[in-house]
């Protein structure tokens, strides 16, 4: 390598960490995104500009993926961006994945040290590619996102791996010893099969609410297949902005885990809710239903209003109503906040997204932590298509599987409206006493249609 | 093959592990897809397979630095489109 291109490749893994340490400060993430974008064009170009490459392929890619991407980015809604961020970290997974491929096929006689990282490399990739796949469609409704579970499936799944690791062994070994052989071949074709098949058995257990986990889960997949293709190609950059994405998004999962008092082995392994029907007391009461109307004038009264959205306000894509009636009710004189749970939606971080698109004020978000201690003095609390995360269970039922995990305690709010299709449990499949409690009003049918209906209330007075 | 590289394989892990640990919650999205564009990285490898002589890792590396520009480019665009929508009163 030329010096002139190690420079440049030493410049864009500063850019890289500039970028990712700004990224994570409100004032200066969108700088931040821009100077990571920079070292990414720096890094490509001195990939160009090294020589002895034929560009025509190359072009060709280029200019395909950029259309792609950019349409991609530009129409996609914000109600879909877990979908959309599966399919970017697939599409990272993939290119990780068939780069180790092509190194493979124009190595011959490769030194143990590259076959293991080429081995790695599509292991890897492979997983986060087609995992990425499978989260897509449950994301999307193309598959049922209810967890998919079967007997012996643990143990399945740890032969193939054990299977996979065995094949990736012998490629290694073999290709130290005497380079390309036939057996060698088909035991790197078993490699690359079995990867693609890990991926999607170890994203069909995982439900629905869990999803936030499997996503930042697969980005950290993402970013460790593109250190390994560092390995295979000998590159620093690669290393290092590979390693950087690893660790960040093992953070991210660490949130989301702890936002739910769960271990990953219990996420990943779980399927959850799929057995937990038993569990659980009987939630005594009965449901009180309101209409929109009736709600309004308690709303009308209120000082104090916190909504909590859940993945039901990206469902009805009733964000922007909310926006309306949170207006409304700061011109009626009350002081309104919006409690967003960690976990709340399909990916970290879905309801902020959503709420920003519809201009909600970012002082208006809080997290449970900051409206849980005052929870009394809160007049109502509007739960939008949340359901485990406003579950007392969670604090009052040793036996419930939601047991220990942190909640937004609207139930002791003094009035709670909870709007909702019906009176089904949420993803996890558990029951939500919360529907039954005195001070819950149940506000029945498509949230937008009913929060459209009270901000029609408030404009008519 | 280089070995130096596990060297920075592991300070680059431990890096990232200090550089982001308090994320407040509203940045957990545009954190995940920006970070997931630097992934894309992955391209550098893409590029160089894709230039190289013989049809089947032509092949190959034209269909990875298709996958990996669709996650550099969508990535970036995404996460800058998403930034662009937090505000706060005082540009609202």
């Amino acid at each position: 390598m030329e010096a002139w291109q190690t420079f440049a490749y030493i410049a864009a893994s500063i850019l890289f960490i500039t970028g990712l340490k700004m990224l994570g400060r409100a004032e200066t993430a969108k700088r931040g995104n821009a100077v990571s974008a920079v070292g990414m064009l720096i890094a490509v170009v001195a990939t160009l500009l090294a020589g002895g490459l034929d560009y025509t392929w190359i072009l060709v890619g280029l200019v395909v993926g950029t259309s792609i991407g950019a349409i991609a980015a530009r129409r996609v809604q914000m109600t879909e961006m877990p979908e959309m961020v599966a399919l970017l970290n697939g599409s990272g997974g993939l290119a990780s994945m068939l780069v180790g491929w092509a190194e493979y096929v124009r190595a011959d006689g490769v030194v143990t040290f590259s076959a293991v990282a080429i081995v790695l490399t599509v292991l890897v990739g492979g997983l986060a590619a087609s995992g990425s796949v499978i989260a897509f469609a449950k994301l999307s409704g193309r598959i049922d996102g209810k967890p998919f579970l079967f007997k012996g499936q643990k143990v399945l799944n740890a032969a193939i791996l054990a299977l996979a690791l065995l094949a990736g062994l012998v490629v290694a070994l073999d290709a130290a010893l005497v380079g390309g052989v036939t057996g060698v071949t088909v035991a790197f074709g078993v490699v690359l099969i079995l990867a693609l098949v890990l991926g999607v058995l170890a994203v069909i257990p995982i439900g629905g609410a869990d999803m936030p986990i499997v996503v930042s889960l697969l980005n950290s997949y993402s970013g460790v297949a593109a250190a390994m293709a560092g390995f295979v190609i000998d590159n620093n950059v690669l290393v290092v902005a590979g390693s950087l994405v690893g660790a960040s998004g093992l953070i991210l999962t660490t949130i989301m885990c702890k936002a739910m008092n769960r271990s990953l082995a219990n996420v990943l392994f779980g399927g959850f809710g799929a057995t937990v029907s038993a569990g659980g007391a009987a939630a005594q009461g009965e449901v009180k239903p309101l209409t929109p109307e009736d709600a309004y004038f308690i709303l009308e009264a209120a000082n104090s209003v916190v909504f909590v959205p859940g993945y039901g306000m990206a469902v009805a894509q009733a964000q922007h109503v909310v926006k309306e009636l949170a207006d409304q009710l700061t011109k009626n004189g009350a002081e309104v906040r919006h409690a967003i749970h960690p976990v709340a939606g399909r990916m970290p971080g879905h309801m902020n997204v959503l709420l920003a698109e519809a201009n909600v004020p970012y002082e208006q978000l809080v997290e449970p932590e900051d409206v849980n201690p005052a929870m009394e003095t809160v007049d109502v609390a509007i739960v939008i298509g949340a359901n485990d995360v406003v579950n007392p269970a969670a604090k009052e039922d040793p036996s419930s599987p939601l047991w220990g995990m942190p909640i937004i305690e609207v139930d002791r709010a003094r009035t709670c409206f909870v709007l909702k299709r019906s009176m089904n449990p949420g993803f996890s499949g558990v029951d939500n006493a919360l529907f039954l409690k005195d001070n819950t009003r149940m506000i029945f049918g498509d949230a937008k249609a009913t929060i459209t209906a009270m901000v029609a209330a408030f404009k008519e007075s | 093959m280089n070995p130096l590289l596990l060297f920075v394989f592991v300070l680059a892990i431990y890096l990232g592990l200090e550089l982001i640990t308090k994320v407040p919650s509203q940045l957990h999205t545009p954190l995940m897809s920006g970070s997931n564009a630097i992934s894309g990285i992955t391209i550098v490898g893409a590029i160089v397979a894709s230039g190289e002589s013989g049809l089947l890792a032509t092949v190959l590396g034209t269909i990875a630095v298709t996958a990996a520009t669709i996650n550099v480019i969508g990535g970036y665009m995404v996460t800058n489109r998403m930034l662009g929508m937090f505000k706060t009163r005082k540009d609202a």
